[in-house]
């Protein structure tokens, strides 16, 4: 991130926001979009050094119809209506979709018993073109599984999109649109006086007509610093997974889902936007809220389990592993609450499905809060934002295109025009290499940096929080 | 940006990859009277990894005078240009097709490339960190001694100031040299067995430096939200966890092929090594593409690899002549055993009539663990070929080529290791 001037810095701290949102997570884009296209004027507070640090980092990329979530639930609406929005805005937004479809499999007589609750569960919110397969059905769709699967659900508008596109969009069109963003900046606490909230940070004091609290893993903290207390306890709950490489892409087309079940968590095997397949998530629940170490035994059995459900996985090898944390809580449902005295909302629990709801989430929020204070009025012109790079493969890649300036990660195919317009980008440039990686996919194949890391730290030189390598000053060197 | 020329559409040989072995290939070919002769390197310089080696020694088998890795490779590509070899840069091999058809990355965007026949010698690497799914939190500091070597000699940057080193091949003092070269000062080096891999005697070095080993050790857990402070290691030994502070971790050697090009195309590899599926003559499963260098054998030093380029030249020079044509039938040879980590060629091309070309004239084969024993090549009950071996892994272990016969073809060989 180009740092703000002091000057600039002293302008925000004076300036009345009609909004300020705490967490630049998927939900807190999303809602930074919503609010500034409606008219109000944002800030975003993250105190991540890049937008999507916290629970946002790691997920499975899958965009939900809702056909499994609890009927009736605030979950359940907010996927349904940001399902409709993202497919009907991502054209003009340029979101990469791929047309997956999903399908719930039964390895066991009594997995398959449960096919029929899922079935009445999809009816129940409103996802009816859900289908029973038998085996032999399933296997002529996905050859390649074992053959001891007995019965599944097909789920044909489940898809996969890209997990950090996506949020980024949203981000740069509220920006575009005039909103802030302010990174490595953390709220420590604040005052409501009637009218306004003054938020304390590290960054010096902002004011806002209301707060919104997206701060993921820690919502319940930012409550009780701001309104005292808390209605939910987040309970991290982090999941790990296993990416193989390309040549399993072509393994399998469908999403394969596990029937859920009271006493074990199955795992899910996804292909990604990328070109690879992901086998994971775990479900562990855990008191540390930052700490998405994973673990060698964990992920033994998340590739004994792969290759049990799909043997040829045997033979690709894994290009990467890592771990997302959901800010679960005791509830459910996701934790939603308009103190409407206090000029506060607080966006709790959005656990598992927040990249496919943040749409949702938003729209939810915004009606809410504009029940009871005045609209504002909506902009002259919504600005869409120009067209980024792309990092799904099923998109045109840069390094199919003129004037690249040659690849730099072998791998993923990333040029070196990429990576320059990802550094000097005005709006949203990363601030760390896992920034980086986001934006363009460096160093994330099979090599995991082997050929390109040193010219990388090259390339990057100057414009990270924490530099990949440093010179080697004369002295120290006899090489 | 780039003064290097644009690949052709057409060419007799395009050789993948610019490193030792396919530098070679490409200056024998041109030197035997090839016409067209094209490699296709994605750096901006040819030389493959002795680039960034800066140490010696490299040169004795071609020069027959020591030099650095830079000034080795500066070398090649020199004598490859002086024959006529056109190299060039930036451009990546993307996909293999049939009908030896390539696609092509450039700066310019993306062609296509036909030649009558095509060498892949694309190379090694290590097994970075993700494979071999180790424990912990993934912040900055961890990477292959590749990685680092490039980033000392080529950028003069470091990414820390004392990390520990994984492993103990040759690879790994290698890293330990490096190191020192840039003001590096590794903790201590970590091997889980009793023994280091390289050749005994190669510790002495550590000791010179005062970095000492520990045996029998493994990595259990990285630390580190941002930048690596410390790691967990556990020993057979003593069973508890010992935290070392450090702010790095350099993951050295085990070697794997750069065979991707061919896992995404119709050439067939083995996928337990990733090592693509050659005959004797260095063909792959479609014969007008050949492998060579260190793709086919992880690993072997640049002067060896430099060979094999030259010898698989003068075959892919035999097949543009028509005389590898009467080797179309193969028998392919698997092995038995658990303890073996791989053996090339895998397959074995018989000729349909008497023929005195000679390929690769022994099998090479790499352990996974200390054997001793007898291996043995087998059809059936019979036994073809034997020998009694004791070895240790990354050590190059060879097996004379079985004599086949015509009706041999198709036939099952099964490699077999007999303890004892
Ligand atoms: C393993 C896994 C798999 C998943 N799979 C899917 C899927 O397939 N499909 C799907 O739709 N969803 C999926 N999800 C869910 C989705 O990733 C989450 O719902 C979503 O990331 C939650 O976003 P958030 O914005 O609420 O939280 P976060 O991403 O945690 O955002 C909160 C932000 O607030 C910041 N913050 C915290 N405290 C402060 C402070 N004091 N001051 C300033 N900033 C602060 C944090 O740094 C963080 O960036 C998955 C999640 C996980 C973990
Ligand atoms: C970290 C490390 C340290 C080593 N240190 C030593 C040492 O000190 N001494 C020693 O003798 N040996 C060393 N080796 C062994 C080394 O592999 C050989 O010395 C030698 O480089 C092998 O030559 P090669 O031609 O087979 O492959 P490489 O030298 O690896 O060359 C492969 C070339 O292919 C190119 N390439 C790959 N894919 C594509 C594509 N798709 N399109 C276009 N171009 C492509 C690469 O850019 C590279 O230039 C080391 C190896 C490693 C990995």
């Amino acid at each position: 991130m180009i740092p703000t001037s002091n000057h600039q810095q002293n302008k925000q701290n004076a300036h009345c926001f009609d909004i300020i949102i705490i967490g630049a997570g998927l939900v807190g884009c999303a809602m930074a979009r919503k609010f500034t296209l409606a008219g109000a004027s944002v800030l975003t507070l993250e105190k991540g050094a890049d937008i999507l640090d916290g629970a946002s980092k790691g997920n499975s990329a899958i965009l939900h119809t809702g056909f499994d979530a609890p009927p009736d639930s605030i979950e359940q609406s907010c996927i349904a209506d940001s399902y409709q929005e993202f497919i009907s805005l991502r054209k003009k937004l340029h979101l990469p979709l791929m047309k997956t479809g999903a399908l719930v499999l039964a390895w066991t007589d009594d997995e398959a018993e449960r096919l029929d609750g899922i079935i009445k569960k999809a009816y129940r919110n409103q996802v009816q073109d859900v289908e029973l397969l038998n085996a032999t059905r399933i296997l002529n769709k996905e050859p390649q599984l074992a053959n001891h699967v007995k019965a599944g659900v097909y789920v044909p508008r489940e898809y996969v999109i890209d997990p950090w596109t996506t949020p980024y969009v949203y981000m740069r069109q509220a920006l575009v649109n005039g909103a802030k963003l302010n990174c490595s900046c953390e709220v420590l606490n604040g005052e409501f006086n009637g009218e306004q909230w003054q938020l304390k940070t590290n960054q010096g004091e902002f004011k806002a007509r209301t707060v919104i609290n997206c701060a993921g893993l820690y919502g319940d903290v930012i409550d009780q610093h701001l309104i005292g207390s808390s209605t939910f306890q987040i309970r991290p709950r982090k999941g790990q997974f296993l990416v193989y490489d390309t040549p399993a892409h072509r393994l399998i087309h469908s999403i394969i889902l596990p029937v859920p079940n009271e006493i074990t968590k199955g795992v899910v095997i996804c292909r990604t936007a990328f070109g690879k397949l992901l086998v994971g998530p775990t479900a562990e629940e855990q008191d540390d809220r930052d700490d998405a170490s994973v673990d060698s035994e964990t992920l033994q059995s998340l590739r004994k389990k792969g290759e049990e459900l799909l043997p040829a996985l045997a033979d690709v090898p894994i290009n990467a592993t890592y771990a997302g944390i959901r800010p679960a809580t005791e509830f459910k449902d996701y934790v939603i609450n308009h103190h409407q005295d206090k000029h506060y909302i607080s966006v709790g629990g959005i656990r598992s499905t927040g990249l496919t709801a943040a749409l949702g989430i938003a729209n939810y929020v915004f009606k809410k809060h504009t029940d009871d204070t005045q609209a504002y009025s909506t902009p002259e012109k919504i600005i869409y934002p120009d067209k980024l790079h792309q990092i799904a493969e099923n998109e045109t890649r840069d390094w199919q295109m003129r004037g690249n300036k040659g690849i730099v990660c072998h791998c993923e195919r990333v040029t070196e025009r990429e990576i320059e317009t990802a550094l000097h980008d005005p709006h949203l440039a990363p601030a760390s290499l896992d920034g980086l990686k986001r934006r363009t996919r460096v160093t994330m194949g099979r090599c995991q940096g082997f050929y390109c890391s040193a010219k990388l730290s090259e390339m990057t030189e100057g414009y990270f929080q924490q530099a990949i390598a440093e010179n080697i000053k004369q002295e120290n060197y006899n090489g | 940006m780039d003064k290097s020329p644009q690949p052709p559409s057409e060419c007799d040989v395009a050789i993948i990859g610019g490193g030792p072995s396919g530098l070679a290939a490409a200056t024998e070919l041109k030197k035997l009277g090839v016409n067209s002769v094209v490699i296709l390197e994605r750096e901006a310089e040819a030389g493959g990894i002795p680039r960034h080696c800066a140490h010696s020694p490299f040169g004795m088998r071609e020069f027959k005078r020591v030099y650095n890795g830079a000034n080795y490779t500066l070398k090649l590509s020199q004598r490859a240009m002086d024959q006529g070899v056109v190299i060039c840069l930036n451009t990546s091999v993307i996909a293999l097709h049939k009908h030896t058809q390539l696609t092509l990355s450039t700066p310019h965007g993306v062609q296509t490339l036909h030649a009558k026949k095509v060498i892949i010698c694309t190379g090694i690497r290590e097994t970075p960190r993700a494979k071999r799914l180790v424990s912990g939190q993934r912040p900055l500091g961890i990477m292959t001694t590749g990685a680092l070597q490039s980033m000392i000699s080529l950028k003069h940057k470091r990414p820390f100031k004392q990390p520990i080193i994984i492993g103990t091949e040759l690879v790994s003092f290698s890293a330990l040299l490096s190191c020192r070269s840039a003001g590096i000062r590794p903790i201590a080096m970590l091997e889980k067995n009793a023994r280091i891999t390289a050749k005994y005697g190669t510790q002495i070095l550590a000791k010179v430096l005062g970095i000492p080993i520990y045996y029998e050790s493994e990595l259990s857990n990285i630390i580190g939200k941002h930048h690596v402070n410390a790691v967990d290691i556990v020993s057979k030994k003593s069973s508890f966890k010992n935290r070392l502070q450090c702010d790095g971790v350099i993951f050295t050697g085990q070697f794997i092929a750069e065979s991707s090009l061919l896992s995404m195309s119709h050439l067939k590899i083995d996928p337990h090594s990733a090592n693509p599926i050659i005959d004797q003559f260095g063909r792959c499963s479609d014969s007008d593409y050949f492998a060579t260098g260190n793709m086919t054998h992880p690993v072997e030093t640049a002067g060896y690899c430099w060979s094999n380029g030259i010898k698989t030249a003068q075959l892919v020079y035999a097949s543009l002549k028509g005389r590898l044509d009467c080797y179309q039938q193969h028998a392919r040879i698997t092995s038995a055993s658990a303890d073996i980590k791989y053996i090339i060629p895998q397959t074995i091309a018989i000729s349909s009539k008497k023929n005195e070309l000679a390929g690769i004239n022994a099998l090479q084969i790499r352990v996974n663990k200390a054997l001793k024993g007898r291996l043995s090549i087998r059809s059936g009950e019979k036994i073809l070929v034997q020998k009694n071996i004791n070895t240790l892994p990354e050590r190059r272990v060879e097996l004379a080529l079985p004599e086949l016969v015509k009706n041999d073809a198709n036939a099952s060989l099964q490699l077999y290791f007999e303890s004892g």
